[in-house]
């Protein structure tokens, strides 16, 4: 057994385990454990109760909301996500993203809320969440609170959460009208974390990008936006001169970290590789926009 | 720290229930081999990286090393030894005989219960969507040829199957 030992409970509802989270000083969550129970093997986690809420099958569902929102409970396995009918149709980009998540066993178990919580600075997630606008919705026996996906990451595997607080819910806020968007990753192996991956949406009108969303992981501390792209997209149609203006301001502005998988100087590379290939991705599917009907 | 608490779980293994108290930290690769007593499911890297230990926990391919026992209470698992028999090898397992997709056989029940999933789960048209699909685990002997191969085969019999309008999933030994 590799886990140092734990006290383990399997509450019946979100309140019994919040309870528990508050009461105890030195408990985690797990719920589908992908990442935790890697950590836990290792020892770098040494928890002395664990809080199992994979049993929470209320906190698992994808509901449809006016104007092509949804809210997605925080159990909802990646799988789920990657294969739901309702996500494909208003978040296109999502479900392409989550097929780099991992591989299918890890896919099966790991869950959205589990992800964005554990917020590696390299994973899917928490980059699609920044990218869209997304609001975590956090509970605690002191009440719920709304985070907006922009503050809600603070560092890598840091998030604006309490000792006490879960994330039980993502608010995603619907996209515009003839949004179209793309997403594209660099890893070394299909699976592993990304070297250097890009979201963008593009808001196209009449041939003209009307307002463009760009993010970024694997090249910071926290999964990035960049306002400075975006804002060269604004009001542009896009052809290959924009793509390295953008290319050019994407690589001044990061900064990654040199690791054991890239040095900063490769990964700042790759982050202009990713985002030009998402550009060109998204506007080659621009065809699919019509005349603004909503399509990504 | 005291010694915590056992846990009770209740399992259906390769469809016969067992039913003990675990301690809460004890995986789910451990359960099935040093309680269950199936030392089919083998363990590699401990860790969720190189997919040795993978097993179906409710139809679903699952690392057993990233679960817990007591997770797992009230599961259906189902591990190699409930896929064929040394006498009558699964459609899977055949192929993989047939077309050499193992030399030493660590890695291969962990392979088994991925292809199981996967081919019920993915189209897997390409060699390129069978890479993808195999990425997770690690075999350090084949060089995989064989091991797509054999995953080929058995896409082409289920794909077959399907067009016959027939249920697929005796092509890959799993029990429905």
């Amino acid at each position: 057994m590799k886990p140092a030992p734990f006290e383990y409970a399997c509450p019946d509802s979100l309140e019994e385990a919040l309870a528990l989270l508050s009461s105890n000083e030195d408990a985690k969550l797990m719920s589908g454990g992908q990442s935790l129970l890697p950590m836990m093997n290792f020892r770098v986690v040494r928890p002395q109760l664990v809080i199992d809420i994979s049993k929470l099958v209320e906190l698992s569902y994808v509901r449809e909301v006016e104007a092509g929102g949804l809210l997605i409970g925080a159990l909802t396995r990646h799988r789920v996500l990657e294969t739901s009918p309702v996500v494909e149709k208003r978040f296109p980009i999502v479900c392409e993203a989550m097929r780099h998540v991992a591989h299918l066993a890890i896919r099966n178990r790991g869950t959205i809320g589990g992800s964005l919580s554990h917020a590696d600075p390299a994973a899917e997630l928490p980059m699609l969440t920044l990218l869209l606008d997304a609001t975590m919705v956090i509970h605690s026996v002191r009440g719920v609170r709304r985070v907006a996906a922009n503050e809600f990451f603070v560092g890598a595997l840091t998030t604006s959460m309490q000792e006490d607080e879960v994330l039980a819910e993502i608010e995603l806020p619907g996209l515009a009208q003839g949004t179209i968007g793309a997403f594209e990753e660099v890893n070394r192996r299909p699976g592993d974390f990304a070297l250097a991956a890009a979201g963008v949406l593009l808001e196209v009108h009449d041939g003209v990008v009307a307002n463009a969303k760009l993010a970024m992981m694997g090249l910071g501390e926290t999964p990035l936006r960049s306002p400075v792209a975006e804002e060269l997209l604004r009001n542009q149609a896009i052809t290959n001169t924009l793509v390295d203006k953008v290319v050019e301001a994407v690589r001044a502005e990061v900064t990654p970290r040199q690791d054991l998988h890239a040095s900063s100087e490769f990964r700042r590379h790759l982050a202009g590789v990713v985002v030009e290939r998402a550009l060109k991705a998204a506007w080659s599917r621009k065809a699919l926009v019509g005349n603004s009907e909503a399509t990504t | 720290m005291s010694t915590p608490s056992k846990y009770p779980v209740w399992m259906l293994i390769n469809g016969k229930p067992l039913e003990c108290e675990v301690d809460p930290r004890m995986l789910l690769s451990d359960f099935l081999r040093d309680v269950a007593g199936l030392t089919g499911t083998h363990i590699g890297c401990e860790h969720g990286v190189c997919g040795a230990c993978t097993v179906l926990v409710d139809g679903d391919s699952v690392r057993s090393c990233l679960m817990l026992a007591a997770t797992a209470n009230g599961a259906a698992v189902q591990t190699v030894e409930d896929m064929g028999t040394p006498e009558e090898l699964s459609p899977l397992q055949e192929a993989f005989r047939t077309h050499h997709g193992l030399q030493c056989g660590f890695c291969t029940p962990g392979m088994l219960a991925t292809c199981v999933d996967a081919i019920q789960k993915y189209p897997l048209q390409t060699d390129h969507d069978i890479r993808d699909a195999l990425s997770g685990n690690l075999c350090r002997c084949t060089g995989y040829e064989g091991i797509v191969d054999a995953v080929r085969t058995c896409v082409r019999s289920r794909d077959l199957l399907r067009a016959a309008g027939q249920s697929d999933t005796s092509v890959e030994g799993a029990k429905p």
